[in-house]
């Protein structure tokens, strides 16, 4: 039987390519939905904040691995067969995404003072101007740190896509461990892969939050 | 679409679901109590600890914090039957739970015991207690309180994460739901049940945690507001 070899380590490498770019269209895909549900959750009419707070409190309070079992089957359900796992594995993430980002965003649009919106209504702004000239500059600044904060979580909940046969990290991990069984060894690897993908990210997150504290002071 | 649902296929089911539910409620209960137990020591071991301990609980936090749960529960699970000893999924489901959940408590009871004024230490040294005393009698309650809805949210989000531990066939709710859609090849219908099964039981838990609060800090039951 062959052992835990250079070989494995490229096949593992290569998946954690695929790692890489499902995280990216989770968190494009999660940040663009996100971004619509965090502003429906401040926007003035009580309907549309109500849908929001439902969309978020269902995405938040049900396993992102019920959510991607939801969207495989009901991709399937729908009529559409055959879509490939990276689509299904992508939806499936893009909407766990969206539900945590659109409740950060939402956290720092209403973190700018208050006197901001009013100075805004006072120049006249129309509602559009006063979100994208005054208030939404300030809250970016806020929102940067928890957001790279963030990506690390979407970089590891993407070991998730296996169960819908995407073969990522984990995944591949799984299938050197189907063929050669020396599952400490091949799972150390991978979290070994995972912690080079996620500490710098987690670095650069710490060091933004710091960095912001230091010029509010 | 021309999809018909039949959720009646699932009925007979429901004892299993209930079983699931049940031991999802378990898992994630001792891998709390526990979890919080092993994060408030190695969060008193960083602040207060000899430097190797600081540096070992850092060195654990870290590597926690970035790696996927799904590969830590793999590597508990394989890791244990490495050693030569024979354990249930269920136990390597609740250690690779408490090891995980102990590193995001320990982080947020940091951050408490960081919020503990300087003079309240002060008053303790005044009063002649021991550094245990001072713990016990001044510093972890008030401390636990002020992150109490952090470690709220953080075992919620535990228990939906128990989910994961099916992977290695803990006999948990969404083991269960597997099962069933296998079964019945009512997959769909299955899961939107399991669905709102987690959001029955996150809200449960948001319930239970807000209870507790209010019966173990005095403060908050009699003043509404937190310290």
């Amino acid at each position: 039987m062959q052992s835990f070899g250079l070989i494995h380590v490229e096949f593992l490498a290569w998946a954690a390519l695929w790692t890489v770019g499902l995280s990216l269209i989770a968190f494009v895909g999660g940040g663009l939905l996100g971004f619509a549900v965090a502003l429906a959750r401040v926007s003035g009419s009580l309907a549309v904040r109500a849908a929001a707070i439902v969309y978020i409190q269902i995405v938040q309070g049900t396993p992102l691995l019920i959510l991607l079992f939801l969207i495989y089957f009901g991709v399937a359900v729908a009529g559409f067969s055959g879509v490939p796992a990276i689509l299904a594995a992508g939806a499936g993430l893009t909407v766990y995404s969206s539900g945590f980002l659109a409740e950060i965003w939402r956290g720092c649009i209403q973190s700018v003072p208050k006197t901001q919106w009013e100075a805004a209504e006072c120049l006249a702004l129309t509602r559009w101007q006063r979100m994208t000239r005054v208030i939404l500059p300030q809250a970016l600044r806020m929102a940067t740190a928890p957001t790279v904060g963030f990506l690390v979580q979407i970089v590891k909940n993407t070991s998730l896509a296996s169960v819908v046969g995407f073969v990522e990290l984990s995944q591949a991990g799984k299938l050197i461990n189907n063929s050669i069984f020396e599952p400490f060894t091949i799972f150390v690897t991978v979290a070994l892969f995972y912690f080079a993908l996620c500490f710098p990210l987690s670095t650069w997150s710490r060091s933004l939050e710091r960095k912001l504290n230091v010029s509010r002071r | 679409m021309s999809y018909q649902f039949d959720f009646a296929a699932l009925l007979p089911y429901w004892p299993e679901f209930a079983m699931g539910m049940w031991l999802t409620l378990q898992l994630s209960a001792v891998a709390t109590v526990l979890g919080f137990v092993v994060g408030t020591l190695c969060a008193i071991g960083r602040a207060d600890g000899p430097p190797a301990v600081k540096w070992a609980v850092a060195a654990y936090v870290e590597i926690i914090r970035n790696t996927p749960l799904l590969v830590q529960i793999f590597l508990v699970y394989f890791g244990i039957a490495t050693l030569g000893v024979h354990v249930s999924a269920n136990m390597a489901a609740v250690a690779a739970l408490v090891v995980n959940v102990g590193a995001y408590t320990s982080e947020i009871v940091r951050a408490g015991l960081e919020s503990v004024h300087k003079a309240q230490l002060e008053a303790a040294d005044c009063l002649g207690l021991s550094r245990a005393q001072t713990y016990w009698h001044v510093i972890l309650r008030p401390a636990v309180e002020r992150v109490y809805p952090a470690l709220t949210s953080q075992y919620v989000l535990l228990m939906l994460a128990s989910s994961i531990t099916s992977q290695i066939s803990a006999e948990e709710l969404t083991a269960v739901a597997n099962r069933v859609q296998s079964d019945t090849f009512r997959s769909f219908e299955t899961y939107i049940v399991v669905g709102l099964l987690y959001l029955l039981l996150s809200f449960v838990v948001r319930v239970a945690f807000w209870l507790f609060g209010m019966g173990v800090f005095a403060r908050r039951r009699k003043l509404g507001t937190a310290l």
